[in-house]
């Protein structure tokens, strides 16, 4: 089973990066409002399903992954819709 | 039992601060012990343990992420549970975190810039075990070098850490746009205490401070108390 979870930083939490990104946007002339930053983990696991595969992606998140105090996490499973 | 605490320095790939930490440990009366990650036990005798600064894992995903899921790590919350004195700087800070040993998390500075130099900072609490030979309001010049050293916690929280005496170190000047200034933070038993700032780098006059020996003596301190105490 393929899933894949999008790390973004939480609404309200600075993110520098963003910003800097977001101004050298503006330097090449975008009209750019605002730059958020996260990451993207594609991973490959054994699963008996989508609910078992989405249970053990959920718990990678919230051991290790994502830190839940300025980060959010979405799921996607390998067929959800895009 | 030796005059000299053992003190376990917990050794990382990446880490990059473990023997100027443990030859900063020695300086001051303790007997330091380097640990790498992957040891499930803490030596018999470990009075204290001190998390060094570095780049554990590359920083990969976020700082001291990965370092707060190593064997080593669960040998020291379990170190930690029992009342052992733990003191992580910098990365080692980071980790605590991470680990939730220490609330809050360290964010990129806000100015995007890594920052190296002396910097002031004032105790806010003596909560901790490790300001022991501090007073509160006392100043301190510390040298930090980080790039990610911006605490963040949630606000309303915030406040009720400042209530229980949990926010130890603030900056006198802002540093790295870190929420109240925070540099340093203890958990609420006050035996674990990080901070951004490299108390191990100011142990000697001739190098600009002597101030981090008073933070390093009290872990010192410390540990003698914990060894005596659970031998």
């Amino acid at each position: 089973m393929r899933a894949t979870v999008l790390v973004r930083p939480k609404q309200g939490i600075l993110d520098p990066q963003g910003e800097a990104i977001e101004g050298s946007l503006r330097k090449l002339g975008f009209d750019v409002r605002q730059v958020r930053v996260g990451r993207v983990i594609d991973l490959e696991l054994e699963a008996e399903g989508p609910n078992h595969a989405r249970m053990q992606v959920e718990r990678m998140c919230s051991e290790l992954l994502a830190n839940p105090l300025i980060e959010s996490v979405q799921i996607r499973l390998d067929g959800d819709a895009a | 039992m030796t005059e000299r605490p053992v003190v376990a320095v917990v050794v990382f790939p990446g880490s990059n601060d473990d023997r100027d930490a443990a030859w900063a440990l020695g300086a001051v009366g303790a007997d330091p012990v380097l640990v790498w990650h992957d040891s499930p036990e803490l030596p018999d005798a470990t009075g204290a343990v001190v998390l060094p600064g570095g780049f554990s894992y590359g920083d990969y995903l976020r700082c001291g992420a990965m370092a707060s899921v190593t064997p080593a790590m669960d040998a020291v919350r379990r170190f930690a549970a029992r009342g052992g004195p733990v003191l992580g700087i910098c990365n080692g800070f980071q980790i605590l975190c991470e680990t939730k040993l220490l609330p809050g998390v360290l964010r990129p500075n806000r100015q995007l810039e890594f920052v190296c130099r002396d910097v002031g900072v004032r105790v806010e609490s003596t909560n901790s075990l490790l300001l022991g030979r501090c007073e509160v309001g006392q100043e301190l010049v510390i040298p930090v070098k980080h790039g990610e050293g911006a605490w963040y916690a949630d606000e309303g929280q915030f406040m009720q850490f400042v209530a229980r005496g949990q926010i130890a170190l603030r900056y006198t000047e802002d540093v790295n746009g870190s929420l109240g200034g925070v540099a340093g933070v203890t958990n609420e038993a006050g035996n674990v205490l990080g901070l951004m700032p490299h108390p191990e780098h100011a142990v000697d006059p001739l190098l600009g401070s002597a101030d981090g020996g008073l933070l390093l003596a009290a872990l010192v301190d410390a540990a003698t108390r914990h060894a005596f105490a659970t031998a």
